[in-house]
């Protein structure tokens, strides 16, 4: 099911919580929302499943326009960040709820029910469990019957609400695999929010970076690792070093020298330059570089990682060396950034 | 939302550390004043009630049980308790519903409104009763001219017995409710159960003990009120005379053994009351923990 946000906006109590949100999301794609805490990743995920109301815009559900509908109408399957299993049911009785309160014909047999539960059970690994109460279980099961009952209703979307946030870090990584098998063997499409980069990087088809109420990129990893589209992306996904320049004649120059690369279309004037710390090459010589002086190096798993002042102001800006090259003991280091980008000076 | 992982209810009783602990001589002090205060106070009032009930022997005090007078105050009490609990119970959920689940401006005054109760004298919340519909009340005349009959007879009892029990069910839940907050509802809700399916199978067993809790001491007291009662009931023999009442008018007719009898009957009702709430706390206790307070 094509799940299509449309010029969303939602206030709490006049305070904005998302400005003029769209965003498209493809049937069968498995996408994260992913930006820091009060980004309004959450706000959107809740109102795409209809536990919010937009204050304007529209969310569609393939053509059809959701966003009138109460939750029970959009028949979306949500999972929580506390699980929010019912304590006082059983593992199946749990997972058969949703069939459970449903009316008249659509209701299956208690003994389907009971075949449906134990079928989602064995989908998500947990046999045998079904007569277990939540408390009885470790996180991981929890959030994995909290799947399994979200599943049951065979809902049109998958929405998860940071599922593994509170788990440890080993359950963590063992179940982001998992849920990515269960989505590719289901395909339902599924939205998951998180404040992980790296769960967001590694399990979704696509990631949504948000900040601050709006969505600043929409792409695959590599979209978003390679080409972020703003200073926010740079600075929150993965490591980025910045250094103040100046745009003359199509060349990006830092003080009064030119560093060799070119910016034909950047407008003139000031500006701010971005790039990865592992992003760059190394120079003998400067003619047309960044040089600065090494004034800390420290070592990180296989890398080096060097701190640079840079011209006259000495800004600081961090690189990546390998271990064993002799421009990590020099005083003096030269490089040009690989891949890098201008934005505007704030 | 807690995290049900990292929520500890009990508090380290075992683990006082030396600093904090007494010298043997003063351990013993403190509890002997304790276990006095103990037996003066309650436990020889409580001998005493069974003991001049039972100073005639058992056929006299079935007797004083099985007095007309005394059966129509028990029917009475236990009228008055199967009206206002029930009440109480629905205005209870529907009032820590609204304050545990929903913001809107006047809740910490609703908040502090469910109170009240406790801290008026209940003489007084007879007396708003008299004020509002005696024959000089407010709605006196109207009440009249409509042949309505409040005071001094069950309308006004089981209206001050509400008046004084309401806190009961309301205080075990609000912060039973605010603990859990919504978290299983919007679960509920997700997966397709209407608001009254949601209530039902989620958030009712999700506060059944507390509840339970909150009936019994609300039960305690609406078989057990005076005060309140007093103002409105009129005293009326074998018509608006509940148990509390009529142990009083027994016992100013110098009938000791038929105002101790009746006694004993609230007095046992005090003890099953508590019996059955220890029971609920220690098997309970955690799911109860967030409304011990007081």
């Amino acid at each position: 099911m094509e799940v299509r946000v449309a010029n969303v906006r939602k206030e709490f109590e006049r305070f904005p919580a998302l400005h003029d949100v769209s965003l498209d999301i493809k049937s069968g794609e498995l996408i994260a929302l992913l930006g820091p805490s009060g980004s309004g990743k959450t706000t959107l995920l809740r109102l795409i499943a209809g536990l919010e109301r937009p204050t304007r815009g529209k969310i569609f559900f393939g053509d059809e326009d959701a966003s009138q509908k109460s939750i029970q109408e959009r028949n979306v399957g949500f999972v929580f960040q506390h699980y929010a299993l019912f304590r006082h049911m059983t593992v199946a009785d749990n997972i058969g709820f949703g069939l459970k309160v449903r009316h008249g014909a659509a209701r299956p047999s208690g003994q389907e029910i009971r075949r449906r539960a134990l079928e989602l059970l064995d989908l998500v690994q947990l046999s045998g469990l079904e007569k277990r109460y939540p408390a009885q279980l470790s996180g991981g099961q929890r959030q994995r019957v909290a799947l399994a009952r979200a599943m049951a209703i065979e809902p049109k979307v998958l929405l998860l609400d940071e599922p593994f946030g509170a788990l440890d870090a080993q359950v963590r990584r063992e179940l982001r695999r998992w849920l990515r098998e269960i989505h590719d063997r289901t395909g339902h499409t599924t939205v998951f929010v998180t404040h992980d980069q790296e769960e967001a990087l590694e399990l979704a088809d696509r990631v949504v970076v948000m900040s601050q109420g709006r969505i600043e990129q929409v792409g695959t990893a590599d979209d978003i690792y390679d080409t972020p589209n703003s200073p926010f992306v740079y600075s929150f996904i993965g490591e980025s070093s910045s250094l103040p320049v100046k745009v003359e004649n199509g060349e990006v120059w830092i003080a009064d020298r030119p560093i060799g690369l070119q910016a034909p279309h950047a407008p003139p004037g000031e500006a701010v330059l971005h790039f990865r710390p592992h992003d760059v090459d190394l120079l003998d010589g400067c003619s047309g570089c960044i040089a600065g002086t090494v004034a800390a190096s420290r070592r990180v798993a296989g890398t080096r990682r060097v701190e640079l002042e840079v011209g006259g102001e000495r800004r600081r800006v961090e690189i990546e060396l390998p271990v064993d090259h002799p421009a990590a003991q020099k005083s003096r280091v030269a490089f040009r950034p690989r891949r890098w980008k201008l934005f505007p000076a704030s | 939302m807690a995290d049900p992982e990292i929520k500890s209810y009990e508090p380290h009783h075992e683990s006082q550390s030396a600093a904090v602990t007494e010298s043997r001589p003063v351990k013993a002090v403190l509890m002997a004043i304790a276990l006095a205060f103990l037996a003066v106070f309650l436990l020889l009032p409580l001998i005493v009630v069974f003991h001049e009930a039972l100073a005639k022997g058992i056929g006299a005090y079935m007797e004083a049980l099985s007095g007309p007078d005394t059966r129509s105050a028990i029917r009475l009490t236990l009228l008055v308790a199967a009206i206002s609990v029930p009440l109480n119970v629905v205005f209870g959920i529907s009032a820590a519903w609204a304050i545990a689940k929903f913001e809107f401006k006047g809740k910490a005054f609703l908040t502090t409104l469910i109170d009240l109760p406790f801290s008026v004298s209940p003489v007084i919340s007879g007396l708003v009763y008299v004020l509002l519909f005696g024959a000089q009340g407010l709605l006196g005349a109207w009440l009249k001219a409509h042949g309505i009959v409040i005071l001094f007879a069950v309308p006004g009892i089981v209206l001050a017995t509400i008046f004084v029990t309401f806190p009961f069910v309301a205080r075990e839940l609000i912060p039973l409710m605010q603990e859990q907050g919504n978290g299983d509802e919007e679960a509920a809700l997700s997966l397709g159960a209407s608001g009254w399916q949601a209530f039902w199978y989620v958030t009712l067993p999700n506060v059944k003990w507390g509840l339970l809790y909150g009936v019994l001491l609300c039960n305690a007291r609406a078989m057990g009120e005076f005060g309140a009662v007093s103002v409105v009931s009129g005293h009326i023999r074998g018509l608006t005379n509940t148990m509390p009442l009529h142990v009083e008018i027994l016992y100013n007719e110098y009938n000791a053994v038929g105002a101790f009898a009746v006694a004993s009957l609230l007095a046992g009702l005090a003890l099953v009351t508590l019996v059955l709430k220890t029971l609920l706390e220690m098997r309970y206790g955690a799911e109860l923990a967030a409304t011990r307070g007081h």
